[in-house]
């Protein structure tokens, strides 16, 4: 447990995403992906190479796809759509919420090139509200794995043994590869990645990793940080939660993603009814990103490990020892 | 068992009127819902599900019927009436629309478990989409079943449904037939004056589709054009039905004030002896 978890090479969670798409599509002939003509920006583009007849381009018209999802789903196929974010899950709300959600079918929605760490092409493009807009709607599993391998187990779950919609979030840019492709993955059960009882730290998608860092940083320090990756961020896993509350004394939560409504606002709705203990958020502020390197906006933004140790030891100074 | 093709056309009109009855009745012991479109597209659904559809009610998700989405989900109270009356549940079932805990929701929500719906809609354009997705899995499948789709023509103002008139052409999908509701009115007034239409059949014809055009409350028209619609092959088939909003009650007629209400008792009850003097 208190194993440090090394990066094996820096890869995009969307590359996972399309292995998971791939995998996901041998002797299924049921499961039918939906381009919107940014297929092989979002990691399709296998899918679509080895499998012609379970591809269908549907061009730059998401409301659509997601109309002709619902379709397929109540035939028995597994539609998979999957665009960039902002599109998949923004643009489509509505779609998603009756065509999909209220007749409950089990479409697969890939939300792509998620968060800040998109980059250069701006705040158009960085979906950093998706998780708040998705996990709001009844029937819906959302689900945001933390690096590629784990995307690509999260994407066969999706498909495959997962009922009714979910969205899965992953992102463009490379980022450390580090969890064990023999892990054992459930949807709706966060992971404990790294013991500790003085705080706890919980992430998704990509701040996973920066959560970790910020954890081998504070140990230097004699602060024994837990951290734990939740990966679905509904349903959410409030066993795991509110233990560490419990054991811990404090929480910070680090998502890149608005702090209001995403995995910051979806813990502390546990712990406010279950345990309420002294809570941090790590996220954006409640406002837009802009242009830069990925990794020059992670920082700007403070979405850096270094920023979660901060977080960290503001909370300490307030946290209440029983 | 299938149900059998009514062919008779005194039947038609019968079943036509007992519709018009029932969604009159229904709608004021509701006390609210849309009168004005359900009135208008009776003559539609009795084509359909008399003489068009091939389905069975008692077997609801039979794999071989042809399914009908109502995109225009305020249009549910000629829908219910019409699948009572076909024999999906009993007729008394209909004196619990919109209430409390009843399966005959405000707009068709499948979760309430209504036999004999294809979809949950509401939100408008969204039907179209969904048809396609279905057509579309009709066709991988190589299955030989037919999907309708009931489209109200404000609701052609969403820009959503011309997305998915473009994918059923490109996907060349001849197993799907849409039923435009082309009553001319829409809640705030004439659809022209809303948001103009035309030219309707033109813009059909220029996104890919054949467009027949017909009398929507004359039922030798409607299955005729039903019929014309499916002669040309790999091309999905559009009937523009030219109704009245209000249909068979003389007085409220083409008024699009009876878009969105419910009539109350006395209401209900002229409306019902002005129905009866229309069909004798
Ligand atoms: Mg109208």
């Amino acid at each position: 447990m208190s194993r440090r978890f090394i990066n094996r090479g820096d890869k995009p969670t969307k590359t996972g995403f399309g292995e998971g798409l791939l995998a996901s599509g041998i002797r299924h002939p049921e499961v039918i992906a939906l381009g919107a003509d940014i297929t092989a920006s979002v990691g399709v583009n296998l899918f679509a190479e080895r499998f012609p007849n379970q591809f269908v381009s549907l061009g730059i018209a998401e409301q659509n796809c997601v109309g002709v999802a619902a379709g397929l789903a109540l035939e028995g196929k597994i539609p998979v759509f999957s665009t960039y974010g902002v599109f998949a899950a923004l643009r489509t709300t509505d779609q998603i919420r009756v065509s999909v959600c209220y007749n409950n079918l089990h479409v697969v929605i890939g939300g792509a090139h998620a968060g800040l760490s998109v980059g250069p092409d701006g705040a158009t493009h960085q979906a950093l509200e998706d998780l708040a807009i998705m996990r709001v709607l009844p029937n819906m599993t959302v689900l945001s794995p933390c690096d590629a391998t784990q995307t690509k187990i999260a994407t066969q779950q999706a498909i495959h043994h997962t009922e009714g919609p979910v969205y899965i979030r992953f992102g463009r840019a490379a980022m450390p590869d580090f969890t064990s492709e023999n892990q054992s993955f459930e949807v709706g059960k966060a992971q404990l990645l790294h013991a500790g009882d003085d705080v706890t730290i919980i992430a998704t998608g990509h701040l996973v990793w920066e959560a970790l860092q910020a954890a081998y940083t504070l140990k230097e320090e004699q602060i024994h940080a837990r951290v734990i990756n939740l990966h679905t961020i509904k349903p959410i896993d409030k066993e795991i939660i509110v233990k560490a509350a419990r054991e811990t004394g404090a929480v910070i939560t680090a998502e890149e993603h608005q702090v209001t409504g995403g995995l910051g606002s979806a813990v502390a709705e546990v712990l406010a009814c279950e345990y309420p203990v002294p809570m941090k958020f790590v996220g954006m502020p409640d406002r837009f990103g802009e242009s830069g390197d990925p990794k020059e906006l992670m920082k700007k933004y403070q979405l850096t490990d270094l920023a979660i140790v901060q977080a960290v030891q503001t909370l300490l100074t307030t946290k209440s020892y029983p | 068992m299938i149900q059998p093709k009514v062919n008779d056309p005194l039947l038609l009109q019968e079943i036509s009127a007992e519709i018009r009855r029932s969604v009159i009745t229904t709608l004021s012991q509701a006390g609210s819902g849309h009168l004005g479109a359900s009135l208008g597209l009776a003559d539609l659904f009795t084509c359909l599900y008399f003489s068009v559809l091939a389905h069975d009610p008692a077997d609801p998700l039979w794999p071989g019927r042809d399914r009908l989405i109502l995109s225009i989900g305020h249009a549910a109270p000629v829908l219910y009436t019409t699948l009572a009356r076909v024999g999906y549940f009993p007729e008394q079932e209909l004196a619990t629309l919109r209430k409390l805990g009843s399966r005959l929701q405000g707009h068709p929500g499948r979760e309430h478990g209504l036999p004999g719906l294809e979809l949950s809609a509401g939100s408008l354009g969204q039907g179209l989409s969904v048809s396609v997705g279905r057509a579309l899995a009709a066709k991988m499948d190589d299955q030989s079943w037919r999907v309708f789709c009931i489209l109200g023509d404000g609701e052609l103002q969403e820009g959503s449904v011309w997305e998915a008139a473009m994918a059923a052409a490109h996907l060349k999908l001849d197993n799907l037939i849409a039923i435009v509701d082309r009553n001319g009115v829409q809640i705030d007034g004439k659809t022209e004056d809303v948001m103009a239409l035309e030219p309707l059949k033109e813009k059909w014809r220029a996104f890919g589709w054949e467009v027949v055009e017909c009398d929507g409350n004359n039922h030798q028209d409607i299955l005729t054009s039903i019929h014309l619609v499916q002669q040309v092959p790999h091309k999905p088939g559009v009937i523009l039905a030219y109704t009245k909003m209000g249909k068979g009650v003389g007085s409220i007629e083409g008024d699009y004030r009876w878009h969105g209400k419910a009539p109350s008792k006395q209401e209900a009850s002229r409306f019902l002896r002005e129905l009866d003097k229309e069909v004798s």
